[in-house]
């Protein structure tokens, strides 16, 4: 199980804040293929994942990353802060 | 070195004071303040969401490097999220260095890293409707310097 959250308009395009996830996915591209597989609102959000980020427990990574031993992935826009 | 996640307004003045009252063998205090601007059409609101947890954690390391990378005596980063209205201030940075030369990059440095690898994300509410701010190529040019 993973604890999968969005924000921003990844969060309005999917429609929840966090979900739970059984998935057995090695890694976050392999995960967006299976949530895009799922639904259309999936795929819409994660259409062109170069406008996306991701963080894994809480740390930015890239879409090749391993999910091995991950607990909390985040999806997201590029940052607008400051 | 402090680092503040908060909704509520504050008053950026006082905070430098404070800041600037505490610091011991500081030759040089730098701020920087930023204010929710006006855009075409007349904003109604801003709207901050952030990643909670990551947020601070993001902070918390962004500052530790430009405090190790410039030998601070001290810095101070306050950052809001909610529902922020035009002119009220969004954030501030203010670093405390032995020479002003340090003083400046370590708050440029703070302000480069905080647009762009800081959890936060802007939605614009005007009469038109609301719309989420796109990050900009040049913020993340910015990062390339340092």
């Amino acid at each position: 199980m993973i604890d999968v959250m969005y924000f921003a308009w990844v969060r309005e395009r999917i429609g929840v804040p966090s979900e739970r996830i059984e998935t057995s996915a090695p890694t976050v591209a392999a995960l967006v293929d299976e949530l895009k597989a799922r639904e259309e609102r999936y795929a819409a959000a994660f259409e062109d994942v170069s406008a996306l980020r991701v963080a894994l427990d809480q740390e930015l990574t890239d879409f090749d990353a391993s999910l091995e031993g991950v607990r909390e992935v985040a999806f997201f826009p590029p940052m607008t802060g400051g | 070195m402090q680092v503040r996640v908060q909704t509520e307004p504050f008053d950026a003045g006082a905070e430098l004071n404070a800041f600037t009252a505490a610091t011991s063998g500081a030759g040089a205090v730098v701020s920087f303040s930023g204010i929710v601007r006006d855009v075409d059409g007349g904003l109604q609101e801003m709207e901050i969401e952030h990643y909670p947890g990551m947020t601070e954690k993001a902070i918390a390391k962004i500052t530790e490097e430009a405090v190790t990378r410039w030998s601070l005596v001290d810095a101070l980063v306050i950052h809001r999220h909610g529902t922020l209205h035009v002119g009220t201030p969004i954030m501030m940075v203010a670093t405390a260095a032995p020479h002003r030369v340090d003083a400046f990059a370590a708050a440029e440095f703070l302000m480069d890293y905080l647009k762009s690898r800081a959890p936060f994300w802007k939605k614009e509410l005007t009469a038109s409707g609301a719309d989420w701010v796109a990050a900009r190529d040049e913020d993340e040019d910015a990062l390339r310097r340092w």
